[in-house]
């Protein structure tokens, strides 16, 4: 089984976004980790493995930083690391998808796996844009994934439920929260991770240039939510109090 | 010099970090405050392999090196002194004079299931009359024909009754003083060895203290360790890298605490500000953070040491020496930022300031390291 991973890295769940003097995100002294739904994936690859045999290739797309979380999958029990350095600043999903399926089409695959978003922009967009560039079907938000055969029955979930569906491989699943606990790396797994490889490309490499990729969309600001007003504490006897509160809720709130 | 880890020793404190955070942190309080080790949390760190971190693969350690062991230290008593110190005792100071002296069956045998984690490993030096003067050592190991008759009582031993294999030390001839006592290696259930008291202690109270009593056990002749008359050398080679274990769960702590501290004088106010806004607090903090960083430092220089097979004993002493005091007054300061509720069970800084105070008492007293390192600077 030819199982391939792609893999965003991510600012750490607990890091402070601030915007910078330019008006961008400032990334400087963020400590970044790999996107917990990606971790989903890397598991359950690793798992298909494990029951299957076959091998996993984790894919990325980014700068050298990339490296650590790469790393990290290797620690885990993948067997290779692709980098891809678009070697441009903006980047939107059409570029990262476009790049992810240029490089996963030049390797074999039964299965592509990847997190069902990224927790920084979360637009769950990239490993569907994978999916159809490489003409393969996609199953979404997938909590259980059996593999035999040569087809896969996942059930994901829906709106309101979940189904189970069948589906011929190749085909991309996207993990979901409740697919798998990841584990974590082993001491002899981050040992074995150095002598693993790592392939780091340029879009030349792929055949590709800047112009065929560059981003779709663009981002024109970055904003703060504003900060939340301090509560207000409505006084007095507990009837009056209710009364003031449902008129200020008619009146200033405007809710009611 | 450079001042950076390698990736993979980033890599490798990124994941020991998350393990503790995520299985152990929150087991911490309850483990101390019912005085008993949660098993399941050994099982989980033999799994990653955290349990033979500095020893080969060929007897099922990672390979790794003595740096990265005293970096998963510290991770590991960063949130739970008491993990750290089961984990530093089984390493240092039961699997390394295995390793180091052990012969190659000694090794498959006892090695290799100590770094899997299937065993844990203790050691048996102290004695009520011999403490630091480790050489006065008044258990007895008599030869007789194929056998060693064991006879006496250590106390004080970490990891005393979890542990299946302990290495011990006792007098093979009398007359020798510290070049007539030898190493063995005793496994929990031989006949005539049994264990006494528990202690109950101030600090690391989740690791398990006992006494370990020897009544004509007696053990096979191909159980000692290195040969007869080496245990002193053995046990001052053992306690050299066992610093470093030590001094890492010192730092550990102190990490723990002003981490604590630091994030609490930012939430806390009074008279209307956070109190990290006031200047004696602030230099608190900046004292606390420089302890720190200074005694990372001499830690991993004495790591370095032993990892390029230099000399390192001076090194290791001064890092315990300075690593361990340094715990003592972070935790102290720590629970003086948090004011009443520091002293409280309601937050980590109380458990960690009784944590820290034993290491400046075992694997050799703060006292001990000053001779140590007097003896190195001096000869």
């Amino acid at each position: 089984m030819k199982i391939v991973v792609c893999m965003k890295q991510t600012f750490d769940t607990e890091a402070k976004i601030a915007i910078d003097a330019n008006g961008n995100i400032n990334k400087s002294g963020v400590s970044l980790i790999m996107n917990p739904y990606d971790e989903f994936a890397v598991e359950e690859a690793l798992r298909i493995k494990e029951k299957s045999g076959g091998d996993v290739t984790v894919v990325s797309v980014g700068g050298p930083e990339v490296q650590d979380a790469l790393r990290q999958a290797l620690a885990m029990g993948a067997d290779k690391a692709v980098m891809v350095d678009p070697g441009m600043e903006e980047v939107d999903e059409f570029t990262t998808a476009s790049i992810l399926a240029k490089a996963i089409s030049g390797m074999e695959y039964d299965i592509i796996l990847g997190g069902m978003r990224a927790i920084d922009d979360g637009s769950a967009q990239v490993a569907g844009r994978v999916a159809e560039i490489l003409g393969v079907p996609v199953v979404n938000m997938v909590v259980k994934l059996e593999i035999a055969d040569g087809k896969a029955v996942a059930t994901n979930e829906i709106e309101g439920g979940s189904q189970t569906v069948e589906v011929a491989l190749p085909a991309v699943f996207t993990a979901q929260k409740g697919l798998n606990e990841p584990r974590y790396p082993s001491m002899k797994g981050i040992m074995q991770a150095k002598k693993k490889p790592m392939e780091k490309k340029v879009l030349g490499d792929l055949g590709l240039d800047a112009g065929q990729v560059a981003a779709k969309v663009k981002a024109v600001s970055y904003f703060l939510p504003s900060a939340r007003a301090a509560g207000k504490i409505v006084p007095g006897e507990p009837a009056d109090a209710a009364r003031d509160l449902v008129k200020a809720l008619r009146e200033e709130a405007k809710i009611i | 010099m450079i001042f950076k880890l390698s990736e993979e020793k980033e890599l490798l404190r990124k994941t020991v970090r998350d393990f503790a955070e995520s299985e152990i942190a929150p087991k911490a309080a309850e483990m101390d405050e019912k005085e008993e080790y949660d098993m399941s949390l050994w099982s989980k760190m033999a799994e990653m392999g955290l349990t033979g971190i500095p020893y080969p693969d060929d007897y099922e350690g990672a390979g790794m090196d003595s740096l990265s062991y005293a970096i998963a230290v510290e991770e590991i008593s960063r949130v739970c002194a008491s993990s750290g110190v089961l984990i530093s005792a089984h390493t240092s100071l039961c699997s390394w004079p295995i390793y180091a002296f052990g012969t190659l069956e000694q090794k498959k045998k006892f090695l290799a299931p100590l770094c899997s984690g299937e065993k844990i490993g203790a050691m048996g030096l102290t004695e009520s009359s011999a403490g630091s003067d480790a050489g006065s050592l008044k258990t007895t190991a008599a030869k007789e024909e194929n056998e060693y008759v064991l006879n006496g009582a250590k106390i004080f031993i970490t990891n005393g009754f979890m542990a299946e294999i302990n290495v011990i030390f006792a007098c093979t001839d009398k007359s020798k003083g510290a070049k007539g006592i030898s190493a063995f290696i005793v496994e929990k259930g031989t006949p005539g060895f049994s264990f006494g008291k528990k202690e109950h202690k101030l600090g690391i109270r989740a690791s398990s203290t006992y006494e370990l009593v020897f009544e004509n056990c007696r053990i096979p002749a191909e159980n000692l360790l290195g040969d007869e008359g080496q245990g002193f050398k053995i046990v001052m080679m053992t306690l050299d890298g066992g610093r470093i274990g030590i001094a890492s769960q010192a730092l550990g702590i102190a990490q723990g605490a002003y981490e604590q501290a630091l994030n609490y004088s930012k939430i806390r106010e009074q008279f209307g500000k956070p109190i990290s806004a006031n200047q004696g607090l602030q230099w608190m903090l900046a004292d606390m953070a420089t302890q720190i960083e200074a005694a990372r430092l001499l830690i991993y220089q004495a790591a370095y040491l032993k990892d390029t097979k230099q000399p390192y004993s001076k090194q290791a002493a001064m890092a315990k020496l300075f690593a361990s005091e340094t715990a003592m007054a972070v935790t102290t300061k720590a629970v003086q930022v948090f004011g009443g509720y520091g002293y409280t069970r309601e937050y980590p800084v109380e458990r960690m300031m009784r944590d820290a105070k034993i290491t400046e008492i075992y694997e050799g007293t703060s006292e001990v390291m000053r001779m140590v390192i007097a003896a190195n600077i001096l000869k």
